[in-house]
């Protein structure tokens, strides 16, 4: 065991694995945070907590893992490359792991002139590759980067992101195993649409071997709407709506469209459980964290298996 | 070579307010070459501001110069005889421009009328883009040749990222993504395995991260 998180001992104990996701809110209610926190209670392993998402400000991630702490949940802890240079990653990261927090998804973050404060200075010292072989070091060989030893070294299960559909796509393979090679446990991957595609990429991944180095989590993402899924496919970066997806919502009156959309969240499930490869999958109901719940049970993933 | 814009002339107007007599100062170097700074725009910018500041019943006294090189002190110098006679000088050089002529001649009000962009190259007539950040560690051999720090949004040494849609840059449509044409030049210079090499974090200390850089070459120094 690496770190020991509930994450970790699913995956490693061979059980499809469930994470969920939840988005800290743009002030510093914690009431908030232990609302959304409340519906995923007892219906995943680990709920990531985003770090200023798509280049908007909110509670920080570390102090939002917190509150899913003593609340009983378990956090994953995102962590961008945007917002800080190594000193303040590796002393979050010490901060974050002093907390009790053990899983951490490192990520290069979305680039701020997306967000809401598009004139500020963006950091980039480390990318997200190097900042997934930074925590390896700090943990496996409990040292710095400057190799100066840790007075006490972090036990983490990191997390790296994979968007298969971003371009090149031949090259997205090849990417993913520059960070399992670098040091990623795990993989998310961004919010799956286009099943053709993906299963076009994990063939790829399985070719390569790379499911036996490391835990690949597919993403769902339910549409809430014919909106939400038009929005996607031409506002968020790196992300692939094919139109049967938006036709299938429109197939149905507004009011049954995100049942309509839940329903397509349970039936990829259903299929990324046989899929050679996927260990799980990452459940992100963005600002929907209430009907997480329907999507797990309905793809028979609940109740979720008892650990030793 | 260094890419500047012209300021705007009401900010140009406003800066030299009140000042009697104006000199627009060129250059010959870069600036001249992407057209913002030589001795044609000191004629385009100096017969602009006559016309607003008479306009404006200011005198319109504005006198035009162009020099060598404004990064060169020996050039600087031939401003010796007249610098102090002008109320306002407004070099119309790089960054570099303004300061030393600040820097030689320091009760003389020196103005930038421009705004110094980046460094780079044209791609076509009136076409400029940026090509290095001079981080001062040259590692575009390993990229095919181009340079991520510089052209990548995220300056990512092993990227893409996630956001490169059709070979753009997820900021910008018209932003080309430079992880994605360095996948294909590699691609095509049958090199891409190359790319499978994890770029350790990069040492910035060359940088201007490391604090503003002197270069001492002492086999030239006299």
């Amino acid at each position: 065991m690496k770190a020991g998180s509930n994450l970790e001992k699913m995956l490693t104990a061979g059980h499809f694995a469930v994470t969920g996701e939840l988005g800290p809110p743009q002030g510093n209610d914690a009431e908030e945070v232990r609302h959304k926190a409340s519906y995923l209670k007892g219906i995943v392993e680990s709920v990531n907590i985003t770090d200023n998402q798509t280049a908007v400000v909110r509670m920080a991630s570390w102090a939002a893992c917190k509150i899913l702490i003593d609340e009983g949940l378990e956090p994953n802890y995102q962590m961008v490359c945007r917002d800080r240079n190594r000193l303040a990653l590796m002393a979050d990261i010490l901060g974050a792991t002093a907390l009790g927090i053990k899983n951490v998804l490192c990520l290069s973050g979305d680039h701020q002139r997306f967000g809401d404060h598009p004139e500020g200075k963006n950091v980039y010292d480390l990318d997200s590759v190097q900042l997934l072989a930074t925590f390896k070091k700090m943990r496996d060989e409990k040292k710095f980067l400057n190799d100066k030893d840790l007075e006490g070294a972090p036990e983490l299960f990191i997390g790296a992101a994979s968007n298969p559909f971003a371009d090149p796509f031949e090259y997205r393979v090849h990417r993913l195993a520059k960070k399992i090679a670098a040091g990623a446990d795990f993989i998310q991957t961004q919010c799956i649409y286009n099943m053709d595609k993906f299963r076009e990429f994990m063939k790829q991944t399985v070719d390569m071997g790379l499911h036996e180095k490391c835990y690949i989590l597919a993403g769902i993402t339910p549409m809430k709407s014919v909106g939400m899924a038009n929005y996607m496919a031409k506002f968020v970066p790196g992300m692939d709506v094919p139109a049967e997806i938006v036709q299938r919502l429109k197939g149905v009156d507004k009011k049954d469209q995100g049942a309509e959309g839940i329903k397509i969240a349970i039936e990829q499930i259903e299929e990324m459980k046989e899929m050679e490869g996927v260990a799980g999958v990452h459940v992100m109901a963005i600002e929907w964290e209430h009907r997480a719940k329907e999507v797990i049970e309905g793809a028979g993933l609940l109740p979720r298996p008892t650990l030793d | 070579m260094i890419i500047g814009d012209s300021k705007p002339l009401e900010e140009i107007l406003e800066m030299i307010e009140g000042r009697d007599k104006v000199l627009v100062l060129g250059c010959r170097g870069c600036v001249t070459v992407c057209n913002v700074g030589g001795e044609k725009e000191v004629g385009i910018l100096a017969s602009a501001l006559r016309i607003a500041r008479k306009k404006e019943g200011q005198p319109p006294s504005v006198e035009e110069m162009t020099i060598e090189r404004q990064c060169d002190p020996e050039y600087i110098e031939e401003l010796a005889e007249v610098a102090e006679e002008y109320d306002a000088i407004v070099s119309i050089a790089c960054g570099v421009g303004p300061q030393f002529v600040s820097e030689r001649y320091p009760l003389v009000a020196v103005f930038p009328g421009i705004n110094t962009t980046f460094m780079g190259g044209a791609t076509e007539h009136g076409v400029w883009v940026e090509r290095c950040q001079s981080c001062g560690n040259c590692l575009v051999h390993n990229f095919g040749g181009l340079c991520p720090i510089a052209r990548c949004s995220k300056s990512l040494m092993n990227g893409p990222c996630g956001g490169s849609a059709s070979g753009n840059c997820e900021i910008s449509k018209d932003v080309p993504c430079v992880w994605h044409q360095i996948v294909d030049k590699m691609a095509a210079m049958g090199r891409l395995q190359e790319l499978e090499t994890v770029w350790p974090n990069k040492n910035w200390l060359t940088s201007r991260d490391g604090g503003p850089r002197t270069r001492v070459r002492e086999d030239l120094k006299q």
